[in-house]
């Protein structure tokens, strides 16, 4: 836009996002300060807890009523100088919940639109229509329309036409809601593809914990517009006083893990630091020596108090029980700390009363191999 | 203009001349109506101003006057004395009593029903869509050049030929502002509505009927077509 000045030149060791905003729109009040370095960033929050909106902030199309925000070292907002970036010269790739294709267009042309805008931005490792064709899988529907693809085929082809118009961070906005499961269990590869391949830093909005297990490298908890907590997603998980947010039906520990060689009877061991799992199948792209991050529901863990015999269980991990807290339902989750890692079990309230749990005792989990799910 | 070989079907000079100059007024009325429709539609569809309303209100106003009212006006703003006439007149622009004056009368009239209908379609863009065009970089006028104006295409096409029909059909402002001189200003409408003002002129006006549904019906079956490719266009059943 003529008049404006240019943005200033990029610091080298920015982070890729730096934010600190506050914006109250009637009831809705947002204060939240956000970092976020390489890699993929999950905004995990509830409903109304205003993740969606933060990065509607970062793309431009909510203004704050103050603060700042930065991107890779170039402001695009600063309130107390009056600088504000419209969307279209932010060079953020914004991926959105129902993939937003122009349906007048093919995909091919949905794909290049945000090309010619961004020309000036191209540099030699920007990636080609090809290269994102072939990473997306996306290559043999370049000459349809985006209203005879299926949701899947439609998520992808937004993604590829937002990392097209050479963006200095993506967005995603729930991209995966709107998805049936076995589209999601489509597109997971393509985005931790993304993530570890292009090196593009990522924003992602969710409240999925499926989706924070296998995606994400940091986790910023939201609740009521404030940031709750920042971190690693199973130090978050294993966290008593992020249950309110982390728990509930969905209650559950996240354990890294790295990926062994399939043994003689078919099973694959995975080393977590709670002890080794074993696991009949995993998602073929998950090769040996890579890293991966399981996901235990509480509701698919058993508690013994003593070394279990004789079970087809596969999986013991011994542990010492850290926290019981009552769920409103009766039921009790109970916090084992196995060296280190935490593992998250839920019991009736007879069985905690006949297990005597409590803080101190030590324990059994026992985990069946089934109810182990990297990939979802 | 093109020549129909209307003469060799046996259609008299001054019938062929009304047949050209309607078709002459009706294009050039709805070409001219074109860009201020679009911007009225765009303006009252998205825009939030001081006196909206009103704007509405005046545009849709040849809709519901009597057209010798509407003639009338245009005669006492455009006509050689006229608020607007005058000054153009002295820049070598007449209207009035000019086939020029018969294409905006023709305008005016049918530019209601343009701005309705662009204005329907304009509604129904999704400005979700222009937003993620937006993201990618474009600016507003490359988002309106490339999403909007595309997918109000229908509405553009349908305005356009409501407009052209509208156009064809006019009689009651044209009369009262250009008059009806055979070869100058005397269009279908008027021409018709002579023969039915001579004794002895039914066959004449018949023939001219006949024309005028013809003319109307093809207008019709075109944008039909037009509108079909369009939204095929935009539905992706290719």
């Amino acid at each position: 836009m003529a008049g404006s000045p240019p943005p200033p030149p990029p610091s080298l060791d920015a982070p890729s996002l730096d934010m600190d905003v506050a914006l109250r729109q009637g009831a809705f009040d947002l204060e939240a300060a956000v970092t976020a370095g390489p890699g993929l960033t999950v905004l995990f929050g509830q409903s109304g807890s205003g993740k969606s909106t933060l990065i509607d902030l970062v793309a431009g199309l909510r203004r704050p009523d103050r603060g700042r925000i930065a991107v890779g070292g170039v402001p695009l907002v600063d309130t107390a100088s009056g600088l504000w970036l419209p969307p279209h010269r932010r060079r953020v790739g914004y991926v959105f919940q129902e993939a937003r294709l122009l349906p007048h267009l093919t995909v091919r042309q949905n794909l290049l639109y945000g090309r010619w805008f961004a020309r000036r931005h191209l540099t030699v490792e920007a990636p080609t229509l090809d290269s994102v064709a072939d990473l997306l899988g996306i290559a043999p529907l370049l000459a349809r329309r985006p209203a005879g693809l299926s949701g899947g085929e439609k998520a992808r082809v937004a993604l590829g036409r937002a990392l097209l118009a050479a963006p200095r961070i993506l967005l995603m906005d729930e991209p995966l809601a709107a998805l049936d499961e076995s589209r999601k269990a489509e597109i997971l590869p393509y985005l931790e593809r993304l993530r570890d391949q292009v090196g593009l830093p990522i924003l992602y909005v969710t409240h999925a914990v499926a989706e924070v297990a296998r995606l994400a490298t940091t986790v910023v908890m939201l609740d009521q517009g404030r940031v709750r907590a920042v971190g690693a997603p199973s130090s978050l998980w294993s966290r008593p006083d992020l249950m309110d947010l982390t728990g509930g039906a969905e209650a559950g520990s996240l354990l890294d893990a790295v990926v062994g060689e399939r043994t003689g009877d078919g099973l694959i061991p995975l080393d977590t630091p709670a002890g080794r799992i074993l696991v009949p199948h995993l998602p073929t792209e998950l090769a040996p020596g890579s890293r991966t991050r399981l996901r235990i529901p509480a509701r698919d863990v058993l508690l013994s108090d003593r070394a279990p015999q004789g079970l087809s269980a596969l999986n013991i991990l011994p542990g010492v029980v850290s926290d019981v807290r009552l769920e409103e339902d009766g039921s009790r989750v109970v916090r084992l700390d196995c060296v280190g890692a935490t593992v998250l079990a839920r019991v009736t309230g007879t069985s905690a009363a006949a297990l005597a749990i409590a803080p101190g005792r030590p324990l059994w989990a026992i985990v069946k191999a089934v109810a182990l799910d990297p990939a979802t | 203009m093109i020549d129909l070989g209307l003469a060799t079907l046996g259609f008299g000079p001054d019938e062929v001349a009304a047949i050209h100059l309607s078709l002459k007024v009706a294009i050039w009325a709805t070409l001219a109506a074109l860009p201020p429709g679009i911007a009225v539609a765009l303006a009252l569809a998205r825009g939030r101003f001081w006196g909206r309303d009103l704007l509405n209100g005046v545009i849709h106003l040849p809709l519901i006057l009597p057209p010798v009212v509407t003639g009338y006006g245009l005669l006492l703003l455009m006509g050689r004395q006229g608020l607007i006439g005058k000054p153009l007149s002295s820049l070598g622009i007449v209207f009035a009593f000019n086939w020029t004056g018969a294409a905006l009368a023709a305008g005016v009239m049918g530019f209601p029903l343009m701005v309705r209908a662009i204005r329907l379609s304009i509604e129904a863009v999704d400005a979700k869509l222009e937003q993620a065009a937006g993201t990618l970089g474009a600016p507003p006028v490359w988002v309106f050049a490339t999403v909007t104006l595309p997918l109000m295409l229908p509405g553009v096409l349908a305005g356009s030929v409501l407009a052209f029909a509208k156009a064809l059909g006019e009689f009651g402002a044209t009369i009262t502002f250009v008059s009806n001189i055979p070869g100058r200003t005397q269009t279908l409408s008027g021409a018709i509505y002579a023969y039915t003002q001579s004794p002895g002129g039914d066959a004449g006006a018949l023939r001219l009927v006949a024309v005028s549904v013809a003319l109307s019906l093809a207008a019709l079956l075109l944008s039909e077509t037009l509108a079909r490719s369009v939204s095929r266009r935009i539905g992706g059943l290719s």
